[in-house]
């Protein structure tokens, strides 16, 4: 039996879209962060941490909570039971362009252990396990732009070899002012009413907005 | 399916081949030299550097050195020494490159981000590497930090599995560089003397760079008399801290639990776990209790930090290449650094070189972000 893709979230342009339909919108935002400020206010959450991540960071756990909104039972308990596939073009550039200014004047140095933390990808994965209480399978990938195929054979492989039930996956993209995040959620139990997971579907829902 | 490892190349600052590196292990010879160098840093340290002029010595025997970078020269020739004994074919559209590192061309990064150097793109790397090879695939990239070694070996094994591959040629790289030294000086986190793993002295990590290149395939190799595959594995989050070890070492559990069950195997049949090891006194005792809990304080341990200090997206592929290198040789490394025991439980930490016959052996890795790693590897004699 095929997997599910039961949830997906876009976020672009000031945008949120959830599962196809427009979840949020506030493009008059005169920055990334403000607009992902104010998506957090909308989601009604507190959750102070969210303050101290850098963008790339800030942008995932946006997305995971938005595909994540109907489980109520998340971060209750541990679980092991749950992967995350990240994928993105730039690394984690933004921060790292922000830490190095910060060490390379020899008379203006002051490298600071919160910011270099953020220097790697996968923080960003660490941040929405820490959220979700999530223990399971984890990976980051680099590629030049969204790539179906490898997800696509990643995922279904964990869920397929019993290594998860369900799989967080999909794109997170940021750097200067330019962001994009496509998240789906992926159960290998899946509401037959939702939309079967394959390459030429996540392709036609990463293009679809 | 059974995945073996068919060749592999280390580069660091004890040789350019596997063999000149396990040379200089059982002589009990550390790369960590103290360094002053305001290149680097403004305060002296302690690190393994591979000298520039070994490296472009080794290096124009494959290519002129003036034009590549750092990294891709070290890249370059870790695959070129692995193909080296291997009869894959890299060019074959079964074979795939994974490229597993944390920061690539670190050195060629600017202060804007509207004046990015092409070079810092992990991806451009990866394109760099897929056009030098010939490679029919995408070379893919995984990052990581500290288990992007054991993750790229574990994808290069899961996607052989999956059919999709025949042989993945999974390459870890990282150069040492201000940036990254500067940031785990911010942490307090380096030793002011080599790293000393597991020690009741420990203080902290010393830095390295280096690169292991690993060729995985699914056919068993026919040359050698003693053939290792992967026999399990296994990746887990903390979900506890983005840079602090968990306590209890129940991420690392659930990953070692894990590999074990994929491997159909019980603790005692592992004779020897390679570990993490980075000196830091968190990281070691959060080790330790994670052996403990899944049953493994008989098995001897050692921490190949003290010999190339923490080489970060390379550790995981350099310390699985040692990790087969001692099962062909059926001798566990001195964990050097190592005298009287700095954590609760009672682990075997290797004192000395041990010549004990090695069937079964673990890796594991954990790092920032609170990622956990671990893959077993078995010995398949030949009949």
């Amino acid at each position: 039996m095929n997997s599910r893709i039961t949830q997906y979230c876009i976020i672009r342009n000031g945008k949120i879209f959830l599962n196809g339909e427009e979840f949020f919108s506030n493009d008059i935002a005169e920055s990334p962060l403000v607009f992902f400020k104010s998506a957090l206010k909308h989601l009604n959450i507190s959750y102070p941490k969210f303050y101290k991540m850098d963008s790339l960071s800030k942008l995932a756990f946006l997305a995971s909570e938005v595909i994540l909104i109907q489980d109520k039972a998340r971060g209750s308990f541990p679980n092991d039971r749950v992967a995350l596939v990240l994928s993105n073009s730039v690394s984690c550039l933004d921060t790292d362009v922000e830490y190095q200014k910060s060490i390379s004047d020899r008379n203006n140095y002051y490298p600071s252990p919160a910011l270099f933390v953020y220097t790697l990808p996968n923080i960003m994965i660490g941040e929405i396990c820490i959220r979700n209480k999530y223990q399971g399978e984890n990976i980051f990938f680099c590629s030049e732009a969204f790539n179906a195929d490898l997800i696509y054979s990643y995922v279904n492989m964990l869920l397929q070899t019993n290594k998860a039930d369900k799989c967080i996956t999909g794109w997170i993209d940021f750097l200067g002012n330019s962001y994009e995040a496509v998240l789906f959620l992926i159960e290998r139990e899946g509401n037959s009413n939702t939309i079967e997971f394959n390459i030429e579907n996540l392709n036609k829902l990463y293009k679809g907005i | 399916m059974k995945v073996y490892i068919e060749s592999d190349n280390i580069i660091s600052p004890l040789g350019f081949t596997t063999g000149e590196n396990f040379s200089a292990l059982l002589e009990c010879r550390s790369g960590i030299k103290f360094h002053k160098d305001k290149k680097y840093s403004q305060n002296d340290f302690y690190a393994a550097i591979i000298d520039d002029i070994a490296l472009d010595d080794h290096f124009s025997e494959i290519a002129d050195p003036t034009g590549y970078t750092r990294f891709e020269k070290l890249c370059i020739s870790s695959i070129a020494g692995a193909l080296k004994q291997s009869s894959v074919d890299i060019e074959s559209h079964r074979t795939v490159i994974i490229l597993s590192t944390t920061k690539g061309n670190i050195d060629y990064l600017s202060e804007t981000s509207e004046t990015l150097n092409p070079k810092v793109y992990l991806w451009n790397t990866a394109k760099f590497l897929k056009e030098y090879f010939k490679s029919r695939n995408d070379v893919l990239v995984v990052s990581t930090a500290c288990i992007s070694g054991i993750s790229a070996l574990l994808m290069g094994q899961r996607l052989i599995q999956s059919g999709i591959y025949d042989n993945a040629v999974v390459c870890g790289c990282d150069i040492f560089s201000s940036f990254v030294l500067s940031g785990f000086q911010s942490f307090q986190a380096i030793s002011h003397s080599p790293c000393r793993p597991f020690d009741a002295d420990r203080s902290g990590i010393s830095l390295g760079e280096g690169c292991g290149t690993l060729i995985l395939t699914n056919s068993k190799p026919e040359k050698s008399s003693i053939n290792i595959r992967i026999s399990g594995g296994a990746i887990s989050n903390d979900a506890n801290h983005i840079s602090g070890p968990s306590r209890t070492g129940d991420g690392l559990t659930i990953a070692i639990d894990k590999a074990m069950g994929e491997a159909v195997f019980s603790p005692d049949v592992i004779d020897f776990i390679s570990a993490h090891g980075t000196a830091t006194p968190y990281n070691d005792e959060m080790e330790a209790i994670a052996f403990a809990t899944s049953g493994l304080l008989k098995s001897s341990v050692n921490s190949l930090k003290g010999y190339f200090g923490h080489t970060l997206g390379a550790a995981g592929t350099i310390e699985s290449i040692v990790t087969l290198e001692s099962m062909r040789q059926n001798v566990v490394i001195k964990s050097i650094g190592y005298e009287t025991s700095g954590v609760s439980q009672e682990l075997n930490v290797a004192k000395s070189n041990i010549q004990t016959q090695l069937t079964h052996c673990l890796k594991t890795a954990s790092g920032f972000g609170g990622g956990n790693a671990a893959i077993v590897f078995s010995k398949v004699e030949n009949e």
